[in-house]
């Protein structure tokens, strides 16, 4: 598994190229703005816009009420079937062995041995009927169970005044939030999705799920936890989504 | 110089040309961020940032300059009486009687004050400017503004009624551009 973003990148940037082309090409005068698409680290535009997406993020952190919670839903309102999505196609899933699975801990955390699936799921769960949001606009009702992520950074003694919580998973992807997100009340290590096992397409054996957060910062298939104070970033982040994309 | 030559007050001139930038680049940005999914069967041929991210990028960047000019235009607008002098009275009959004058080209349009369907243009296009930083906000924030979330049906038609104001907000943009050709003397008293 840790060769997979190796090769799904040359894919990955044949697409990305697509789109700058087309992009570029349809901008038309628009385009005169050299550097408007967040990848020219040398212009001054994509430096100011990069800028604005660091203030926008102290923003959320400043907008972020730790004790609101997102709006929750009946079953009936459930979608279904829910939507795939992740950086590559449905049929590239990665198929974890649940009980060969240990999931990593490291960073500021007093415990750093790894945690089974059997030993995670002796902690309380909780289940929530959410809408999940994703970056793109589209949103669907869905229902996730799993241990809350503040117990968990509890049980392995985390600095909690420790800045961010980094995620890093079994199909290469990474991902990270904020510590007062973290350890807010709806913010759970799923072990289910719609009130059975989670299945690979849903992020197998553990994922994310954070309602207080757009879709991208819902990591599937996690292998490490870290706890640091050094900004992480993510894949989807380290290009040029907004960080910390609070809902 | 006479009423209908003088330049418009410059605050309100600044607030047009910035709230124009900024709304040209949300629309531009926005049409990007709706071409990721969009909720009708077409895309927009432009969108500015080339790609979603830069896309959102874009938005949330002019987003507060749109409100920040938003609100330095309506705290003028109203403690300078702009809105009381200008936008009032409006009837419907008025309405009807301009509108058919403009339909057949013979509406005077710069006589310093405006007309039925200037106030009622205008007054429209700020109202759902007002709704469009409004429900975007919603969209931006659903679970920290839920109660603005809600106050628009929840998240998903919010965001259709986003649309909808776009759309709005970009026939009047044309509409206006049209009038200004032909009316070009609006066009200095704006600029200065």
């Amino acid at each position: 598994m840790r060769d997979f973003r190796a090769r799904f990148a040359p894919e990955i940037a044949r697409v990305e190229r697509r789109y700058l082309l087309r992009g570029g090409l349809s901008l038309g005068a628009v385009s005169l703005l050299a550097g408007c698409d967040l990848s020219h680290k040398n212009s001054l535009i994509d430096r100011a816009l990069w800028a604005m997406l660091r203030f926008n993020d102290r923003v959320q952190a400043a907008l972020f009420d730790p004790n609101r919670l997102a709006r929750t839903y009946s079953r009936a309102e459930i979608a279904r079937p829910f939507r795939f999505n992740a950086y590559y196609p449905e049929s590239q899933v990665p198929v974890v062995d649940a009980a060969a699975w240990k999931l990593e801990v490291g960073g500021l955390v007093a415990d750093r041995s790894p945690w089974t699936l059997a030993k995670l799921l002796m902690l309380p769960r909780e289940s929530q009927i959410t809408r999940h949001i994703c970056v793109e606009g589209w949103s669907q009702i869905g229902e996730w169970s799993g241990v809350p992520l503040r117990h968990f950074l509890t049980a392995v003694g985390a600095d909690l005044r420790a800045r961010y919580v980094a995620f890093d998973c079994l199909d290469d992807y990474t991902s990270s939030i904020d510590m007062a997100s973290a350890l807010h009340p709806q913010t759970i290590l799923a072990v289910d999705f719609e009130q059975a096992p989670l299945t690979p397409p849903w992020g197998a054996p553990l994922r994310l799920r954070i309602p207080t957060k757009l879709g991208f910062k819902n990591p599937k298939y996690i292998g490490a936890i870290t706890v640091t104070n050094t900004y992480p970033g993510g894949y989807w982040e380290d290009q040029g989504y907004d960080w910390f994309s609070g809902s | 110089m006479s009423e209908r030559e003088r330049p418009y007050p410059v605050i309100l001139r600044l607030t047009h040309w910035v709230g124009a930038a900024a709304m040209i680049v949300m629309i531009l940005s926005g049409w990007q961020i709706y071409n990721a999914s969009p909720i009708l069967p077409f895309v927009f041929p432009v969108g500015l940032g080339g790609w979603l991210a830069a896309g959102i990028a874009w938005h949330i960047a002019a987003m507060w300059v749109l409100m920040a000019d938003g609100v330095v235009y309506l705290v003028w607008a109203v403690a300078s009486g702009h809105f009381q002098r200008d936008f009032w009275p409006l009837s419907v009959a008025a309405v009807g009687r301009d509108l058919g004058a403009a339909l057949r080209l013979r509406l005077a349009h710069d006589t310093g004050r405006y007309n039925a369907v200037q106030k009622l243009l205008y007054g429209g296009v700020i109202a759902a400017s007002v709704l469009a930083v409004l429900t975007g906000l919603s969209m931006w924030k659903p679970v920290q503004l839920g109660w603005l979330s809600a106050a628009f049906g929840g998240y998903p038609v919010a965001r259709v009624l986003h649309f909808c104001l776009m759309s709005a907000i970009t026939i009047f943009l044309f509409v206006h551009v049209v009038m200004v050709g032909v009316v070009p003397s609006t066009l200095r008293r704006m600029v200065g």
